[in-house]
């Protein structure tokens, strides 16, 4: 199976462990964790990624920043970008899908909600 | 002439007659042979025709046997098929009773995790926080601990709350302080129309480390997004009951004998200098 490198982007350490425990069940994922948008985004430049999941709310850049900066680099046009946000409202997710996200996921999440949005999103089998 | 030619006329006729009578004899010869020789034909069809039905019975009775046990095969068959399909669907019900497990599970593992991940008083309560809100869902609530001079439980941490706004309750005052002083969680009935009631929370689940209660969790509003409270989200409150009590009380603990050791640190120092 091919190698996919995804990065979690995520200022809640527990958050980050549960989105890291669900996407362990697909083999062959190298998981890359960012604490907030610009780390994030510093993470992007070193590694080509397959795959973002990030959260909104974050300190320093929040992630609807990080999705519009990351829509505007080439490189990452069309790489799958996967929300995961306590805004449930559906402003909130039109606003995420326009700037560029593929999916949007509210907390508190099913770990089988994003390993079906992973592999849907990586084309990979259920 | 008249004799003569009477008598020699009688036996030309006579002649003939018997001519023509053995032509008759041997024409009824033939035909007897013919007769018997269509007879023995016919013996021979039916003998043939006798035989051959035989094996049409025979092949018959083996085909609708056959046909027997092809159709006995396929009510088993399909018996099974059904079966299949039966613990098809039970293998699909016990998926997903599994996922909800494994999720659940996951949960459970991942706040137990954190909570006893540090010694650091507010860092325990950040990570408390991070569980009520990602795990469990919940937009406005407070974490409050009793304060043992005054015997009154006061908000240390709040989420989309000012620590001010909420009242320090005294142990078995109002529906909080009774929970405190049981030590039992407490779920509101209806959550239709709720509006924020400082002394009548959503839920209160009451820190316990055994029957001592050190503080209370109290939810007054949840996400949009969460209409009620799913099977994990008790098992959460139940882990966070006694484990965020255990992880709270021993980085006070902690807080505290870091404390006195650099106060005792600090009389060496002043000793030996």
């Amino acid at each position: 199976m091919s190698n996919y490198n995804v990065l979690i982007v995520e200022d809640s350490p527990t958050m980050r462990q549960l989105i890291v425990f669900a996407l362990k069940r697909i083999r062959g994922l190298n998981i890359v964790e960012a604490g907030d948008g610009v780390d994030g985004l510093k993470k992007l430049s070193a590694t080509k990624f397959d795959m973002i999941l990030t959260d909104i709310n974050m300190p320093i850049m929040d992630g609807l920043k990080l999705v519009s900066l990351v829509r505007s680099d080439p490189n990452y046009a069309a790489v799958p970008i996967v929300i995961i946000t306590t805004e449930g409202a559906n402003e909130d997710k039109e606003r995420a899908i326009a700037l560029g996200a593929n999916a949007y996921i509210t907390k508190p999440i099913q770990t089988t909600q994003i390993l079906d949005v992973a592999r849907r999103l990586l084309n990979l089998p259920a | 002439m008249s004799e003569q030619d009477d008598d020699k006329s009688a036996s030309r006729r006579a002649e003939e007659f018997l001519q023509v009578f053995k032509r008759g004899a041997d024409f009824t010869q033939d035909l007897l042979k013919e007769n018997e020789r269509l007879r023995f034909s016919l013996l021979q069809l039916e003998g043939q025709l006798k035989s051959s039905s035989g094996v049409d019975n025979d092949e018959t009775m083996r085909m609708r046997k056959r046909i027997e046990e092809l159709e006995k095969q396929k009510e088993e068959i399909l018996g099974r098929a059904r079966r299949v399909e039966e613990e098809n669907a039970d293998f699909a019900n016990r998926y997903v009773e599994i996922e909800n497990e494994n999720n659940m599970l996951a949960n459970l593992y991942i706040a137990s995790y954190q909570l006893h991940s540090t010694l650091d008083f507010r860092e325990v309560l950040q990570v408390i926080t991070e569980i009520i809100i990602n795990l469990i869902g919940a937009e406005e609530f407070a974490i409050m601990l009793l304060d043992e001079k005054t015997n009154k439980l006061q908000a240390v941490m709040t989420e989309g709350l000012e620590i001010s706004e909420l009242p320090a309750i005294a142990i078995g005052d109002g529906l909080v302080g009774q929970m405190a002083k049981t030590g039992e969680n407490y779920f509101i009935d209806q959550m239709d129309n709720y509006e924020r009631d400082f002394h009548h929370p959503l839920v209160a689940i009451p820190l316990k480390i055994k029957e001592r209660v050190i503080g209370v969790i109290v939810i007054y509003k949840l996400l949009v997004q969460k209409p009620k409270f799913a099977e994990v989200d008790y098992e959460l409150f139940t882990l966070l009951a006694g484990h965020a009590a255990t992880a709270i009380f021993s980085s006070k603990l902690y807080s505290e004998s870091e404390r006195k050791l650099s106060t005792i640190q600090g009389f060496i120092d002043l000793l030996t200098k």
